[in-house]
């Protein structure tokens, strides 16, 4: 048995590494998608080293400086470089931990999505009959609700806060992957490869997990870098509607939702947060974007 | 064609039973008893309690409870809000179209603009001006709406003054409502100022809904053109020495727009999500805002009979777009 595993593996390598560098060759094509690329490494960076890189604590008060403007500004300094919020935190640091809380949520809520959707597809896929049929009706039940009000609805009966926040968005994101995984597998199913494995003697478990999943990645992978971007806006969403992480995280949705009566007064307190927030969905659909061009041949041009 | 139309209502019957038995779930999941949470923080008195358990039949086992239900929905009856004593299908009857004007003129907006866009964008491939529309399209699809809201209102209305922060239209003007469109209305009673009022709090509100179906729009379009432009029957038009004009706007066009017009019909659940926080962000009397206020108001039957109509409507308006599309596109019936 870890004779005929170990032995593809060997043969595969010098394989999967020309895989990858075609890869790589169709993905740094597209100019947009490295940009994204390189913007979301340093949010991983600067989500890291959020303790190095910020000049004070999230949640440091300086009551000396409530509404202090950005640096460049009258009336700002450079102590605090975005200015400070109305209870006089430093904007920059906040926007710093930030980023890992909107990173955290695209993790969590991508692999809970991930998890849920590779599992029903496979079964409604793999199984079809009635399991197909109900798997597949509770999920167009699901798409049935606009999103964000069926987010909204699971928070009211979880309680707010950041963790069932990302739950609803997950149940919420979960159907797009257990659709495609179904039309994946009822694609690759009657291949010959699968059915090979199957006359060698592989249990349903093998045939779906070992070899049938492999051959479905490419979508996923893609629609994964879509969820992740679409995790973050609902997330951030939520927390300005009041519903997920609740103050004084500094989660960028729920910092827009406390300046919000500052608008008129102090536009920094504003837009930084939403700005934050565009430049990590826009550098992770750029991605995806990028993602689609290499993964999918039928858009590759050769 | 009335074969196809039976049977997508047929397959819509499963999901119509999961919309309701989500919107009866949804205060029986509720944390506590469902008696207590739509009393509201006030609570009620044992003898009342007892009470209204009979009166909703939450002593009845839980199948008879679901028939109670549907069969109360399916006679219109959607209960009574807890926190102003009315109707909820009354308050949602004027409520709706609001959230109707606002969500029609963002559509109109994202189809006049997207559409001619993304044609051209597809004719000039490549071109500076398919870059940066792509470009730009992209942003707008990674725009948190919540907060490009308050950009506009913090430029137009703080900064530039133009236009009122928040609301449907100025105190000041009152009259009688007959479509519920207060741009329509307004103009029906022959009441310019009242019109240039209604319009100028739409303007933002619509452009913040209409800003990610214009960025689907205008890249859907630009790649059914796309298509469209490399099929032989294009090539044919050409070579028969018919103008640029006449074959892109006509023998391509048409066929263009078949993936567009289902574009836009899926929208709509987008556009009801938009609306929530669109709504709450201009103070828009709809059924956004309604539903958000609700949650924080703990009005648990509002939020129960909103998410079933809410989700009524998607569902309808997904079955029409069906039947449309089936109509442009016979391929589909056949199907």
């Amino acid at each position: 048995m870890t004779q005929t595993e170990i032995a593809p593996m060997a043969a595969g390598s010098p394989d999967r590494l020309t895989g990858l560098k075609t890869f790589w060759h169709y993905f740094s094509v597209n100019r947009g998608a490295v940009i994204g690329l390189f913007v979301f490494i340093l949010l991983v960076l600067a989500a890291l080293f959020a303790p190095l890189l910020a000049p004070y604590a999230p949640d440091i008060q300086d009551k000396t400086a409530f509404l202090r403007p950005p640096a460049w500004q009258e009336g700002g300094s450079t102590q605090y470089l975005l200015g400070t919020d109305p209870v006089g935190r430093d904007i920059l640091s906040r926007l710093l931990y930030g980023a890992r809380f909107s990173l955290l949520i695209g993790a969590v809520v991508v692999t809970l999505a991930l998890t849920g959707g590779i599992t029903l597809g496979l079964l409604a896929g793999y199984f079809r009959g009635w399991v197909d049929v109900a798997i597949m009706r509770v999920m167009d039940l699901i798409l049935a609700f606009p999103s964000l009000l069926l987010a909204l609805v699971l928070v009211t009966i979880l309680g707010p806060g950041l963790f069932n926040a990302m739950l609803a968005i997950a149940l919420v994101l979960q159907p797009h992957f257990a659709r495609l995984v179904r039309a994946a597998v009822m694609a690759e199913k009657s291949r010959e490869y699968v059915v090979a494995a199957k006359v060698a003697g592989a249990g349903h478990l093998r045939l779906m997990l070992a070899t049938i999943l492999p051959n479905c990645l490419a979508p996923l992978i893609v629609q994964g870098t879509l969820s992740f971007s679409n995790a973050i806006l609902e997330a951030a969403a939520l927390g300005f509607l009041g519903l997920g992480a609740q103050p004084p995280t500094p989660e960028w949705g729920t910092m827009l939702a406390s300046a919000r009566e500052f608008i008129l007064r102090a536009w920094w307190v504003v837009t930084f947060p939403g700005l934050a927030i565009l430049i990590t969905v826009l550098a992770i659909n750029l991605i995806g974007d990028g993602l689609r061009d290499a993964l999918d041949p039928k858009l590759r041009r050769s | 064609m009335l074969r196809y139309l039976l049977n997508k209502i047929a397959l819509l019957i499963p999901t119509l039973v999961g919309i309701t038995i989500c919107a009866f779930a949804f205060v029986r999941l509720l944390p506590g008893d469902p008696i207590l949470a739509m009393a509201g923080e006030h609570g009620v008195a044992p003898a009342r309690y007892e009470e209204l358990k009979q009166q909703f039949g939450y002593n009845l086992p839980i199948w008879e409870q679901y028939a109670r239900y549907v069969g109360e929905v399916a006679t219109g009856d959607f209960g009574v809000s807890i926190s102003s004593k009315r109707p909820v299908l009354e308050e949602f009857k004027t409520l709706f179209p609001a959230t109707l004007e606002l969500s029609f003129f963002a559509m109109i907006f994202a189809m006049v603009i997207g559409i001619p866009a993304g044609i051209f964008a597809a004719v000039k491939r490549g071109s500076w001006f398919d870059q940066s529309l792509m470009g730009t399209a992209l942003v707008g699809y990674s725009m948190p709406i919540f907060w490009w809201g308050l950009l506009l209102i913090i430029f137009f209305s703080g900064y530039l003054g133009w236009t009122p922060v928040s609301g449907r239209i100025g105190l000041q003007f009152f009259f009688k409502p007959i479509t519920g469109f207060m741009t329509l209305d307004s103009l029906l009673h022959g009441k310019w100022d009242a019109f240039r009022s209604a319009l100028s709090h739409l303007v933002l509100p619509a452009i913040v809904l209409g800003t990610i179906p214009l960025a689907v729009i205008a890249r859907q379009t630009r790649s059914a053109m796309l298509e469209v432009l490399g099929e032989d029957y294009v090539r044919t038009a050409r070579a028969k020495g018919l103008s640029g004009a006449r074959v892109i706007g006509v023998h391509a066009l048409r066929n263009a727009l078949i993936p567009v017009v289902t574009t836009i019909g899926l929208q709509v659940g987008t556009l009801l999500a938009g609306a929530i926080l669109t709504e709450t962000i201009f103070a828009w009397p709809g059924i956004g805002k309604w539903m958000v206020d609700s949650i924080f108001k703990r009005d648990y039957v509002v939020v129960q009979s909103g998410l079933l109509l809410i989700a009524l409507i998607v569902m309808a308006v997904n079955l029409i777009v069906d039947v449309l599309y089936a109509v442009i596109n016979p391929r589909i019936r056949a199907a």
